[in-house]
């Protein structure tokens, strides 16, 4: 049973009037991988996204997640998983356990497992000093990892990221990829959208979406192997300028 | 000189390319005139009543035909107690009760006096007043015409005449208010809405670092809407004299430059409230709160100033709506000239300079 | 020079967003301003534009005052604010039209200049610019910053959200504008593109932490740079920071670029420490610090 693949598309698509914006894509994400999902701007990489967590209705293929249907369940998924969007989700005139209280509370945690998270967050995050200060005053890189803390509140199984490390300064990325690289760890699944295509090569594997097809999908090693270049980012050029 | 036309172009497309400006421009005039001309009225017309008759003899019988007959009642039900009269109210249709007493014409001739109790439903008090006057003045006729051939030793006639507007239409009323409303909003809401869109997108810093002087694009942010404003108001106008039938009795040409100075003094507003709003949401609501609502309450334009408290009359001298309702009744349906209004138009002016500068030079060339 | 930056500060209540900033850019020089989000840039190039009033210091640009020839400057810079400001509404004919005439000019007057880069949206020019990939605004917005062709050009943060195809093209357009004698001062917080630079100025919370040619601010990272690889990065980082030579250690892509404290470092007794700790196919190499490397050295 826990071999079951955690994320299961086959054919997906979504259409807008005689437009596909997804166009039959299929692939399988592992339990505790980390799963990068590339693609250019307008590639469908948000769209698709959009339906794995359950806010959008395919128009027609199939798709599990978390073991759930998509068309059928999607609000059994939404229970299932963190998300974590580009613009970091956090309210800015709440402070820092505010956030954290609330966001508990959406996600049906009781009084005393908030109690426990927050003090636990606050500890790993090293938050003691601001925990008491509104968010909108924070720096982005700490907004950053606040966010991605709440999305695992209530231990979801798997956690999609869209764009997560947006303008940040180069020190806090890599800081909150070693937290994306504990959460996998533990056996969360993380599912990652990203422009900067170092962060590529952090994934187990990858997918490169061009146009709403999934031209590519392998380890990041075999795909430079394949396209016989040094980078993801030269992959990426290969495969987007052909 | 091409610099301006081209930012004006820009401008009619940003108008003409969004629908729910374009609706808000166009339709909600025309919405506004036709739903206050024949639907909201102070009138009351087939108003349901019961009548409570005691006595069922011939006199009573006239005086319930003579009600039936009129348009402005329609009778509804006959009950047959007086605890009828509650639970009839209480099923809501009935709005008065007549209740004739026992022995109505014995009573007439053997003392000369007959009571009719006239209860009427007060939770609104306005038609209730209406209603109880319409029934008394009816009664009244009846009255007259039973004491036709009596000659009494002194009497008062009252006669009654409505000047300017005899068949006391309301929309007589409504038309100068909602005039005023319409204009006010699409020269002060709409503009402010316009520029802080501006600000909001981010363009207005392009604008500003570019060689267009800062005065210009105000200018032609402005102009548009002056056009849409002279345009709404001869709608407006034409709608009035056309589908109610209401005279313009004074110069059209007054009536054409007030507009343009009311028109000039709302886009001063609009001006001013674009400089303290950052965002479109904003600057909606303060037009709507800050502007159209003491305009709506304290213009004149629905509820008498003169019967508000003394503060009230004091706060309304500055609202701009107020002079310019003053001015179109006095235009529209007295037919008065300069002579008698250059007191509200010299006000209305100096009020536009005022806005106009305060308003420039408040309008910031940099971004804080 | 071009650009001139004496002493500039601002601040927005407490937060000093430009903290004693100086330094200048040649004529015709293609100069980067290297920074993650709210390190400055954005306020640095609103005092230059004219569009804030610096506390302290004085800038020109064009020869002309920020604040007392703010007009002469406004006639003659291009300026590129981030978000790609277009109108949404219009099509890209017509906004290109709108900014041509709005700086007095037409867009066959200057057209040589944005050829290359309108050529790639041509064939939409009748589509409204909000239906528009991010690619194609941001083209379309470099246009209409050139469109009359000014000596000065501001862009900040014109790649960001891109994806690096476009990216890279419109770096491509850019080193080509700058052949045409352009100033150009471009703000990003991609590492990779400061590479392309001819000067670059590294900037975070608001201080300038190195100003020079790329290839020589590499050389301000004062240790040797090492790329090690093995199986499993977790545990790779893990490891690392538990040696306790350690100076800095950073995964970059499918390495860690690890420098160590002493001057007489040993590759193999590393290499003995991560196999003891687990760690298969250990692989440790010399590298040359990298403008990301240097950046993160002198943000500390």
């Amino acid at each position: 049973m826990d071999n079951q693949p955690i994320i299961q598309v086959e054919s997906l698509t979504k259409r807008f009037g005689d437009f596909s914006a997804v166009d039959a894509i299929t692939f399988k994400v592992d339990k505790g991988e980390i799963f990068g999902f590339l693609g250019a701007n307008g590639a469908g990489k948000t769209t698709a996204m959009k339906m794995l967590i359950g806010i959008s209705n395919p128009t027609s293929g199939k798709a599990h997640v978390a073991g759930y249907d998509v068309f059928t369940q999607a609000e059994s998924i939404k229970k299932s998983i963190g998300y974590m969007s580009q613009k970091f989700a956090l309210y800015d005139d709440l402070t820092v356990k505010e956030n954290i209280t609330f966001f508990g509370g959406i996600y049906g945690l009781s009084g005393a497992q908030i109690k426990e998270k927050t003090a636990l967050m606050i500890e790993e995050l090293e938050l003691h000093e601001v925990a008491h200060q509104l968010v909108g005053a924070l720096p982005l890189g700490w907004k950053q990892k606040i966010s991605f803390s709440v999305a695992l509140l209530h231990n979801p199984k798997i956690v999609f990221l869209d764009e997560p490390t947006g303008g940040v300064d180069p020190i806090t990325r890599r800081q909150f990829w070693e937290m994306i690289y504990k959460t996998a760890h533990n056996g969360t699944t993380v599912f990652v959208t990203t422009h900067y295509m170092d962060e590529a090569e952090y994934c187990d594997r990858v997918s490169i979406m061009v146009n709403g097809k999934i031209e590519a999908l392998d380890t990041p090693k075999r795909l430079k192997e394949q396209f016989e270049v040094d980078s993801m980012n030269d992959v990426f050029l290969k495969l987007a300028r052909g | 000189m091409k610099r301006f036309k081209g930012f004006v172009r820009k401008e009619f497309y940003h108008i003409f390319r969004d629908k729910r400006s374009l609706f808000i421009l166009f339709g909600m005039p025309i919405a506004q005139i036709l739903l206050f001309g024949f639907a909201i009225t102070n009138e009351i017309n087939n108003v349901d009543i019961a009548v409570l008759d005691h006595s069922r003899d011939a006199t009573t019988g006239e005086i319930i035909n003579k009600i039936a007959a009129s348009k402005y009642f329609s009778i509804n039900e006959f009950i047959e107690r007086e605890t009828d009269i509650e639970s009839v109210f209480q099923k809501g249709k009935i709005k008065a009760v007549l209740n004739f007493e026992k022995n109505f014409s014995r009573n007439l001739i053997r003392d000369n006096t007959a009571t009719i109790q006239i209860i009427t439903d007060a939770t609104d008090p306005n038609t209730a007043n209406t209603i109880s006057n319409y029934t008394s003045s009816i009664l009244r006729n009846y009255q007259q015409e039973l004491n036709r051939d009596i000659q009494l030793a002194y009497q008062v006639l009252p006669e009654i005449r409505m000047v300017y507007n005899p068949e006391l239409k309301g929309v007589f009323m409504f038309v100068p208010g909602v005039m005023t409303i319409i204009l006010m909003l699409v020269s002060a809401m709409m503009t402010s809405i316009s520029i802080t869109r501006e600000k909001e997108l981010g363009t207005m810093e392009i604008l500003l670092v570019s060689p267009l002087k800062p005065v210009l694009i105000i200018i032609g942010k402005v102009v548009p809407y002056i056009f849409l404003s002279v345009i709404n108001a001869i709608v407006i106008i034409v709608l009035s004299i056309f589908v109610f039938k209401m005279p313009i009795q004074g110069s059209l040409f007054l009536l054409g430059v007030e507009s343009v100075l009311f028109i000039i003094t709302s886009l001063s507003l609009g001006i001013l409230i674009s400089t303290i709003s950052t965002t479109q949401q904003t600057a909606m609501m303060v037009s709507l709160m800050g502007l159209m609502l003491p305009t709506i309450l304290l213009s004149g334009f629905i509820f008498p100033i003169s019967s508000m408290p003394v503060p009230l009359q004091v706060i309304s001298n500055i609202i701009p709506a107020k002079w310019f309702i003053v001015l179109l009744k006095g235009i529209m349906l007295k037919g008065v000239g300069i002579v008698y209004l250059w007191k509200e138009t010299l006000l209305l002016f100096g009020m536009a300079l005022f806005f106009i500068v305060v308003s420039v030079r408040k309008y910031k060339i940099r971004l804080e | 020079m071009s650009i001139t930056l004496t002493n500039v500060s601002k601040s927005y209540g407490n937060l000093k967003a430009n903290d004693n900033i100086s330094f200048s850019v040649k004529e015709g020089e293609l100069f980067g301003l290297i920074g993650p989000d709210g390190a400055g840039k954005t306020t640095l190039f609103r005092v230059l534009t004219t569009l804030l009033i610096a506390d302290e210091g004085t800038a020109t640009v064009a020869r002309f005052d920020v604040v007392d020839d703010y007009k002469s400057i406004r006639n003659n810079v291009g300026y590129m604010p981030g978000r790609f400001s277009l109108y949404q509404d219009l099509t890209i004919e017509e906004n290109l039209t709108f900014f041509a005439t709005i700086f007095g000019t037409t867009i066959e007057e200057n057209f040589d200049l944005i050829k290359d880069i309108y050529t790639q949206i041509e064939p939409f020019k009748n589509r409204r610019a909000g239906k528009l990939s991010g690619g194609m605004k941001q083209k379309l917005a470099l246009c209409c910053a050139l469109i009359h062709k000014p000596k000065v050009l501001f862009l900040d943060e014109p790649t960001t959200g891109v994806d690096p195809v476009s990216r890279k093209e419109f770096w491509e357009m850019l080193k080509r504008l700058q052949q045409k004698g352009i100033t150009i001062l471009v703000s990003t917080p991609y590492m990779d593109e400061a590479a392309l630079c001819d000067r670059i100025a590294l900037i975070q919370d608001g201080k300038i932490l190195e100003i020079d040619a790329p290839q020589e601010i590499v050389k301000h990272y004062p240790k040797a740079l090492y790329n090690v690889g093995a199986d499993n990065m977790y545990k790779l980082i893990q490891s690392l920071k538990e040696y306790e030579h350690h100076y800095s250690v950073f995964p970059f892509g499918e390495f860690v670029h690890y420098a160590d404290q002493r001057p007489d470092f040993n590759k193999g007794e590393l290499q003995g420490f991560l196999e003891d700790y687990g760690l298969k196919h250990v692989h440790i190499e010399p590298i040359s610090p990298t403008i990301e490397d240097t950046f993160m050295e002198l943000a500390k």
